[in-house]
């Protein structure tokens, strides 16, 4: 199987049904349908059975649909999980993600859904939000707390306020904690999501920051308008030159396969892993952006 | 009955009307014979042209039981006009009257008190809103006849709509009857749509509220076709004759489907050195324009002219020389008019000039693009505009089936559901706009191209644009809403819709209770 | 308490979306809905029938209905249906007690 590319996670507020039809047209990676910041305490109910509706009955198509439930410490979560996970969500967003207690609770209650309604164990993937101290804390735990663990995503927002920090544009506090969140990601083998950029007229800033994360390494970034998809992308398009030398480090992979020789060289230069998973990497960002039609 | 070329059929006499052509193909109408011809009149030295009221004019021109009498919409939803020449007919005993519109407005509802009493007794021209809705309920012995701007100036050159007395709105009139729309407190502009009522009424009335000396400059409509003037108290509101500046939608379906079209446009071809564009004022048409100003910038591309109804946002791509010429028939903001007045490459155009089939050569011939609405599209791309989902009459035609005609590129820009409403649709209820002449429709939920058109199919297949076919989205659609039961008609024709050339290209009935 | 109506409300006038209220009462014999709505003659039978199903499936048979439908799909219209009964069951319990 191919590997989900995660540039964009859009999030669409759960009870608003408009939003809820349309979130699939706008080319968006995946979309997180919120229960949670996006619902009022009144609205949980109505929200709840208004977005098992719409994964019943909306075509999605090839988006990855996420549900962002109530974190399972509130009154609400355990129930946002019953409800939801029989729907077959692709993933669930875990808020508030502080443990791997908090992982696990949420692994058991999918393995005992999965059963009853006949769904092959771990089909519904996990997707834990790291947004406080304690979750940051534990990250390299939680990322490894189960094989339904996906991706990390970073909240921003909650964990400098938690933490005491001054947000600024430019997150020079949050740059250490990007990189552990990035560093616990790749120990388990999973991708690593950033935070939202919350100011949806700044263009600009939304391209610095997420040519910012491109560089450390994040696979991608939460959206809040369907205006910050086509900027993220872009970011996330490699250059006719880096597509070209990936193709070639490709084909000469494929060439010593042929030819059934050990070692691998291009323009005089050893290709060893990593340069060959950088270069299927882009790749698959290139066909995303249909630059290429086959990788 | 015969069965027209878009299969729909049509009688071939209404009594009140007379004998009905059933409509052929877009460009099958070839005319023949002369344009209809005015009176002859004179004017003596000394005599004047200034009347006191509109009820010395009403009487001055003659006016009687059953004539038929016109007025243009350039004042839009402020015009008192309309109301002011009814109410004084009501006054002075006539019945029976056929109203020419070029269009009509929310603001024109008091119409409908004199149709109840029998002064109005049939419409040739837009109707739409409260209007239609009566119309749609049966209240007229004789079908209202729907026309297109072109169609509306070709029917009256031709002969085909006589009008007896044009009662003609002057934001500025001279005493000798010059009249222009871009000066005084109701000024609205270019006044492109009365342009052929001034030269083939029996009879030309200006009401203003902008008497000047004598002669006005500029001057939109002549002297030479002016009867008389009347001075009144005001023409119009000046809050519903002019809107402010529209803003770009912000609903990002609409700028989804915006930006599509554009795609669309560029892959075309068509957008080069020269280039011609159209556009409503609606949201996605702004937006669409919004896209279309960014790539000609990026390649330093220069257009000929922009034309139509025109905004704000036309105006400043023609000072920006985007685009050498702009060609006016109606002017919708206050930029627009300013424009108009100050810039010698703005110009203002009759609906003649603009969109009628049958003269030497109109606008809308040189369109390269234009981007169209549609209230319900069907698998053949048939379009309508005039009644809504539950059959009723609604809105006018504007110039959808003439732009759509002329230009070499017709893009229909529109959600695929409205509410629950599925806006493509095996039939469309009324036909206004042969699908013929289609080129492509823009969804959120993919791009159809009239499989007529294989060079525009084979360009847009390079792209990543998402291409898919219409009956493809009509069951996407219906998916979603389920199937939409089809409304109930009774016999009765309430409304006929009469393609550019003269002919019939559909029927409306009265909706069923 | 027990004899008085118990109420439930749902959804909003935002478009693509139907505010419904549903009330519990004893005096109500079987089901009354009072629809309003922009696609009634394409739909209206449709959203009707959607409003009852879904009272049926929650074992309501006697409510009186008041819907305002801003062009909701069914899967919206049984949300909204569902939250409102839930909610005037739940109005209904605070009643007993």
């Amino acid at each position: 199987m191919e590997k989900r590319l995660r540039r964009t996670a859009l999030y669409i507020p759960g009870n608003n049904p408009t939003m809820i039809q349309n979130a699939g047209i706008f080319g968006a990676d995946s979309i997180v349908l919120d229960l949670e910041d996006a619902v009022s305490i009144e609205e949980k109910d109505a929200a709840r059975i208004l977005l098992r509706n719409a994964l019943r009955t909306i075509d999605y198509k090839n988006t990855e649909v996420v549900v962002r439930i109530n974190p399972l410490s509130t009154p609400y979560g355990h129930e946002d999980l019953k409800v939801i996970a029989r729907e077959k969500p692709d993933a669930i967003r875990l808020p508030k993600c502080e443990s791997v207690e908090d992982v696990q609770e949420a692994d058991k209650l999918l393995t005992k859904i999965e059963e009853n309604i006949e769904l092959k164990e771990g089909t519904i993937k996990l997707m834990p939000l790291i947004e406080s101290a304690k979750g940051i804390f534990n990250v390299f735990e939680i990322a490894r707390a189960s094989q339904r663990v996906v991706a990390l995503n970073f909240g921003a927002e909650d964990y400098t306020a938690d933490i005491g920090a001054e947000r600024t544009k430019e997150g020079k506090e949050l740059l250490d904690i990007r990189a552990r969140i990035l560093l616990a990601a790749r120990v388990a083998g999973i991708d690593a999501l950033d935070s939202v950029f919350g100011d949806i007229n700044d263009e600009k800033g939304l391209i610095e920051e997420t040519k910012f994360i491109k560089q450390l390494g994040f696979n991608g970034k939460s959206i809040i308008h369907p205006c910050q998809i086509k900027p993220v992308h872009q970011i996330f398009t490699p250059s006719e030159d880096e597509i070209k030398y990936a193709q070639r480090v490709i084909a000469a992979i494929e060439e010593a396969k042929a030819k059934k020789s050990g070692v691998i060289a291009l323009d005089g230069r050893m290709i060893d892993a990593p340069v060959a998973s950088r270069a299927r990497r882009i790749l698959a960002f290139a066909k995303a952006a249909g630059l290429i039609s086959v990788i | 009955m015969a069965i027209n070329a878009v299969g729909r059929e049509i009688p071939e006499e209404i009594k009140g009307v007379g004998e009905l052509n059933p409509y052929q193909g877009a460009f099958k109408t070839v005319p023949t014979g002369n344009k209809m011809s005015p009176n002859i009149s004179m004017q003596k030295r000394g005599e004047t042209k200034v009347l006191n009221s509109l009820e010395e004019a009403i009487k001055k021109v003659g006016v009687r039981n059953g004539m038929t009498i016109s007025f243009h919409h350039h004042l839009r939803n402020g015009d008192y006009v309309v109301a002011m020449v009814l109410d004084t007919l009501s006054n002075l005993g006539i019945k029976n009257i056929t109203i020419a519109p070029t269009a009509l407005f929310p603001a024109h509802k008091s119409i409908i008190k004199h149709i109840k009493s029998g002064v109005v007794t049939a419409i040739q021209g837009s109707v739409n809103g409260p209007i239609g809705r009566i119309a749609s309920e049966g209240v007229f012995d004789v079908p209202v006849i729907l026309r297109s701007h072109g169609g509306r100036a070709r029917a009256i050159e031709s002969g085909d709509l006589p009008i007896d007395v044009a009662f003609i709105a002057a934001p500025t009139a001279d005493i000798y009857g010059n009249i222009n729309g871009v000066k005084g407190p109701s000024a609205c502009g270019s006044l492109g749509y009365i342009v052929a009522d001034a030269m083939y009424a029996d009879k030309v009335v200006a009401i203003t509220d902008n008497l000047v000396d004598y002669p006005v400059a500029p001057i939109s409509i002549p002297q030479i076709y002016v009867d008389y003037v009347v001075k009144v108290n005001k023409i119009g509101d000046p809050k519903g004759i002019v809107s402010g500046t529209l803003e770009i939608t912000r609903d990002p379906l609409r700028l989804l489907i915006a930006e599509r079209a554009a795609s669309v446009i560029e892959a075309s071809g068509l957008l080069r050195n020269g280039f011609s564009f159209q556009t409503g004022a609606g949201g996605i048409s702004l937006a669409v324009a919004y896209h279309i100003r960014k790539i000609m910038k990026q390649h330093s591309i220069v257009g000929s002219f922009g034309s139509g109804g025109i905004t704000a946002y036309f105006v400043r791509m023609l000072e920006e020389k985007l685009f050498r010429v702009l060609l006016d028939v109606q002017s919708f903001d206050i930029e627009a008019v300013k424009s108009l007045i100050r810039n010698p490459n703005h110009l203002e155009m009759s609906a003649s000039f603009y969109a009628n089939p049958h003269n030497k050569g109109c606008a809308v011939n040189n369109l390269d693009i234009i981007i169209l609405g549609a209230t319900q599209i069907d698998t053949d791309f048939n379009v309508n505009v005039n009644t809504e989902s539950d059959g009723v009459l609604l809105h006018g035609i504007g110039g959808h089936m003439d732009t759509a005609a002329g230009a070499k590129l017709t893009i229909i820009v529109t959600p695929l559901l409205r509410g629950r409403i599925p806006i493509v649709v095996d039939k469309v209820i009324t036909i206004t706009t042969p699908g013929e002449t289609i080129d492509v429709l823009v969804t959120e939920r993919g791009i159809a191209v009239n499989p007529n058109r294989k060079d525009l199919l084979q360009r847009l297949k390079k792209t990543r644009l998402p291409l898919v076919n219409i009956e493809d989205l009509k069951k996407e659609a219906e998916k979603m809403t389920g199937k939409p039961e089809v409304p109930q008609f009774e016999n009765k024709i309430i409304g006929l819709v009469e393609y550019r050339d003269g002919t019939i290209i559909d029927v409306i009935r009265q909706v069923r209770k | 308490m027990k004899d008085t109506a118990k109420i439930g409300q749902s959804g909003t006038l935002e478009s693509s979306d139907i505010l419904v209220m549903v009330q519990l009462s004893p005096d109500q014999n079987g089901i009354r809905i009072e629809l309003e709505s922009p696609s009634k003659k394409c739909f209206g039978s449709q959203i009707l029938k959607t409003i009852k199903q879904t009272l049926h499936n929650l074992g309501i048979m006697n409510a009186y209905v008041k819907a305002q439908d801003r062009g909701a799909l069914d899967c919206t219209i049984n949300a909204r249906v569902e939250t409102a009964v839930k909610r005037a069951l739940k109005f209904k319990e605070k009643g007993d007690v």
